[in-house]
């Protein structure tokens, strides 16, 4: 498989990442280099085959459903680029 | 004494225990070389006013009798292990003065042992290199010289581009470099899918990655979940023991930390290996080897065997599909970690037009070449329609990987003896410009055990014709690193020593 030049802006978009339109042809043969990399994949026999979830066969621990941090707003904001009256600082979303 | 910092970590906490050296003392002499070594860059910050505090304290609690297992022994930190108040940027410039509000399980377990922080290590941006190349704080030269080079040519490269010097491996290059020109005693390092092993390999160090859940992964920078794991890079094999005994353990905060006592790895250091059996799998023996890594693995299998292990062949068929398969595992699930940086919480922040823009344009600032290739990469991987056929048939690959290495386990096999890196150290600005998977090549053999959650373990085995460092790799049962250490000093005792390079750099 290989991507064209619209699944590149496509990409980019979906990985919120902004690309200068002369940059899509050369991150085009990079994306297309590694997808060829990959390709011997398709190759393999894996009928019948799970997939990984874990390396280590363990159960997920468990443990009782409460409140175990908080009230440290002031360290959660304290390395925002901008906050103001206790909250994080983004531009307008809803009109 | 002459100069302290030439003395291993274990020589060190003996001098420490017999007083015949504080912890001060050492910690000013580290200090002191690091401020010689700038021109390596091997740090990214150094935090010598809390080193000298944490070295004082330390005497002052070694003066009570209450000395931790590290007590007073200078360490390096890898910038991805989040320290309180401390730049933790993952050497991005997406987290530009990041400085956390808490510290790592790791780190903590450190400071609990008595041990000091002299700084900040570099690394690949996010770990995502074999090179120390994509790092924001630019690239980390290998105390090691280049062939034929001439001390007064180096001392001019490192002034300069530092093109043309040895790189020290990544992504831990950092680590690597400051452990070999002995800048700390030790250092801290990460492993996705061989910024342990293979930085080790090329400078000469010992470099050991855990088991998957071994170490809290709770406060380091995450890449690949499934697939990050901390550990040590040392100078000798017994002093990468004593360091991971330290850092592993568990932690209730990472849900895949394994729940089971931390051995004292030291003691396995010098048990015998006799009747142990050592797998040599034939699917490592890939086109165009170089012949000084045959004639090294060869070397390598006759000294265990010298020291009563039994080696037999092996196999394990899915080797080849390992790199691809981590290079589509991998980039997914950096794809969902590194979705966090948005410029809004932490980090740079570059204005847009609305909140899409300023995430894109942020992110597009903040994350260099390697990174957004490796973001789009893991993006489309998982987009809708591609799901199945790239991220699914990669995890089932990797289940095949898995049981590989089972059945050679079940059949019997103690641990497997693999070369480390398919070449000795390349220079800066030589490989991976024109085409990304150049730079892949280089975790050929040390991707599969990441992939399969194994323990692995990389000492320094001899020299390529040139003079250069190579490695061995031992791959284990899962949570057996004991039999690693065991098999890795012998090796390390069969092999002959390094010369610790010269500091042309000072």
């Amino acid at each position: 498989m290989s991507v064209d030049q619209a699944a590149v802006r496509r990409i980019a978009r979906l990985a919120r990442i902004a690309v200068d339109e002369q940059e899509i042809a050369h991150l085009q043969d990079e994306i297309n280099a590694i997808l060829s990399f990959v390709e011997e994949l398709s190759a393999v026999d894996v009928e019948g085959v799970e997939p990984m979830t874990s390396v280590i066969p363990m159960r997920l621990p468990m443990r009782e459903d409460v409140v175990t941090d908080g009230e440290i707003a002031a360290k959660v904001l304290a390395n925002a680029p901008l906050t103001e009256g206790g909250f994080f600082l983004v531009p307008k979303v809803v009109e | 004494m002459t100069d302290p910092t030439a003395l291993t970590l274990a020589e060190a906490r003996a001098a420490l225990g017999d007083k015949s050296l504080s912890s001060v003392e050492l910690t000013r002499a580290y200090l002191a070389a690091i401020d010689k070594a700038k021109g390596l860059n091997a740090y990214v910050a150094v935090t010598a006013e809390r080193a000298l505090q944490m070295a004082e304290v330390s005497d002052a609690r070694r003066a009570k009798g209450e000395a931790g297992p590290l007590e007073g022994l200078p360490l390096g930190i890898k910038d991805l292990y989040a320290t309180e108040g401390v730049h933790t940027q993952a050497c991005s410039h997406i987290l530009d003065k990041f400085a956390p509000a808490y510290e790592s399980t790791v780190t903590s377990h450190l400071w609990r042992d008595g041990a000091v922080m002299l700084g900040k290590l570099n690394m690949d941006e996010f770990a995502m290199g074999s090179s120390n190349e994509t790092s924001y704080y630019g690239p980390v030269a290998s105390p090691w010289l280049p062939p034929n080079w001439t001390p007064e040519r180096a001392k001019a490269a490192l002034a300069g581009d530092k093109k043309g010097l040895l790189t020290p491996g990544g992504s831990s290059g950092g680590s690597a470099s400051a452990v070999a020109a002995r800048l700390c005693l030790a250092a801290t390092a990460s492993d996705t899918g061989g910024s342990i092993r293979q930085p080790a390999a090329f400078t000469g160090t010992v470099g050991v990655k855990p088991t998957y859940g071994r170490c809290s992964r709770w406060g380091m920078v995450a890449f690949a979940s499934s697939l990050d794991q901390a550990g040590p890079i040392a100078r000798d094999v017994r002093d990468a023991a004593i360091l991971l005994r330290s850092m592993a353990g568990y932690d209730a905060k990472d849900s895949t930390c394994y729940d089971a006592p931390v051995p004292d790895y030291e003691t396995a250091i010098g048990r015998s290996v006799k009747g142990l059996t050592i797998g040599i799998p034939r699917e490592y023996r890939i086109d165009g080897m170089a012949g000084e890594i045959e004639a090294l693995w060869r070397q390598g299998a006759d000294w265990l065997k010298a020291a009563g292990a039994k080696v037999v062949d092996v196999s394990l068929p899915h080797t080849r599909h390992a790199l691809p398969a981590y290079y589509i595992v991998a980039p997914a699930e950096a794809s969902s970690n590194l979705a966090r940086y948005d410029g809004v919480r932490y980090g740079l922040r570059e204005d847009g037009d609305d909140i899409i823009g300023l995430y894109e344009k942020t992110r597009a600032k903040g994350f260099g070449p390697e990174v957004r290739r490796r973001l789009m990469i893991g993006t489309y991987v998982l987009s809708a329609g591609y799901y199945d056929a790239y991220y699914v048939r990669a995890q089932k690959i990797r289940t095949l990987i898995k049981r590989d290495f089972e059945t050679v386990f079940a059949g019997g096999v103690d641990a497997i003896l693999t070369p480390a890196t398919p070449t000795a150290a390349f220079g800066i600005g030589e490989k991976g410009s024109a085409d990304p998977v150049e730079m892949y090549l280089n975790d050929v053999f040390t991707v599969t055990v990441n992939m399969a959650g194994l323990p692995g373990l990389v000492a320094p085995a001899g020299q390529s014709p040139d003079g250069l460092p190579l490695g061995l790799q031992l791959i284990g049962r899962p949570f057996d690193e004991e039999t690693l250490f065991a098999l890795g000093a012998a090796i390390e005792q069969a092999a002959p020593k390094l010369k610790t390079p010269a500091p042309w750099w000072a």
